[in-house]
């Protein structure tokens, strides 16, 4: 089981409050599918890819980056239980999905990006400490269940 | 990997402002780096690395300065920075994987600072660049 301080629990629930989980979910996944194109891989029936304005305008990409983004959010609900929490969903990624835990690791990065950019200042070194010890959290969890 | 004009515009562009507080944004930069990657401060056993510290201002801006020269000699990093590239392979021998950490956390100091300018294309060509910047002062490691 992962150990959080108070003080980290306060700062992931604290900005976790002030997230628009559907701006913020769009805006993660589509800049992991423009910063790094070859994760347009898993993305075959998205419709239009061809370029960065195509992207960010795709319904497809903005829906299924809301759906991703509200998971991580079982998991900032849940932070002394977050492998159980994501036990089925490593499943599903491993045997349905076929994704690279690698993958976790770049659109927690990309969220990572997003967040600074969108709390500017407030988005401390020590905030981000804490968020990318999160993200790798969650990021195991995905692949825990892998085989 | 070789970065479009388009990119190598956009570095140039974001670079013009990020000039103006370079030192302050080396600092923030291996400021964020040691605070989430705390195996990175083996490396600088020999530094105070508390916040402020004029050390940790001193290597950002050296840091900053190196990126700076690539950005100059956006057409031949690999010319520009040869010195350094030699510098990590030979003395400072600073394992590969860090030099993604510290890229990334000067995209998050950029993105914190200039958050509208920051846009998907735009981080999309820094990270380009500066992992390019990258493997120019590790391919000389072997």
């Amino acid at each position: 089981m992962v150990h959080w301080t108070a003080e980290e629990k306060q700062l992931i629930t604290s900005v976790w409050s002030k997230v628009n989980v559907e701006e913020c979910g769009a805006e993660a996944l589509a800049r992991l599918l423009i910063v790094y194109p070859w994760t347009q891989r898993f993305f075959d029936n998205f419709g239009n890819l061809s370029s960065p304005t195509a992207i960010v305008g795709n319904p497809k990409v903005r829906a299924h980056g809301k759906k991703v983004l509200t998971s991580f959010g079982e998991g900032v609900k849940n932070l002394d239980n977050i492998k159980a929490t994501y036990a089925k969903l490593s499943e599903l990624h491993c045997e349905k999905l076929h994704v690279d835990p690698e993958n976790f690791r770049l659109l927690g990065d990309i969220l990572i990006i997003v967040l600074a950019a969108h709390f500017t200042k407030d988005f401390t070194p020590a905030c981000q400490a804490t968020w990318q010890k999160l993200v790798g959290v969650v990021a195991h969890a995905l692949a825990y269940k892998y085989h | 990997m070789t970065l479009t004009q388009a990119e190598k515009a956009a570095v140039v562009t974001i670079w013009a402002k990020v000039a103006t507080q370079a030192d302050a944004i080396g600092a923030e930069s291996l400021e964020r780096l040691f605070s989430s990657y705390p195996q990175t401060k083996t490396y600088f056993p020999h530094f105070d690395l508390s916040q402020g510290s004029v050390q940790l201002r001193g290597h950002g801006s050296k840091v900053m300065n190196a990126i700076g020269e690539a950005v100059k000699n956006i057409d031949d990093i690999r010319s520009a920075l040869a010195k350094l590239s030699e510098l990590h392979a030979y003395i400072l021998r600073v394992d590969p994987v860090n030099f993604k950490l510290l890229s990334h956390c000067i995209l998050c100091s950029v993105a914190a600072r200039y958050p509208s300018d920051f846009t998907p294309e735009v981080h999309a060509a820094w990270d380009k660049f500066l992992s390019s910047v990258s493997s120019v002062l590790t391919e000389k490691y072997r």
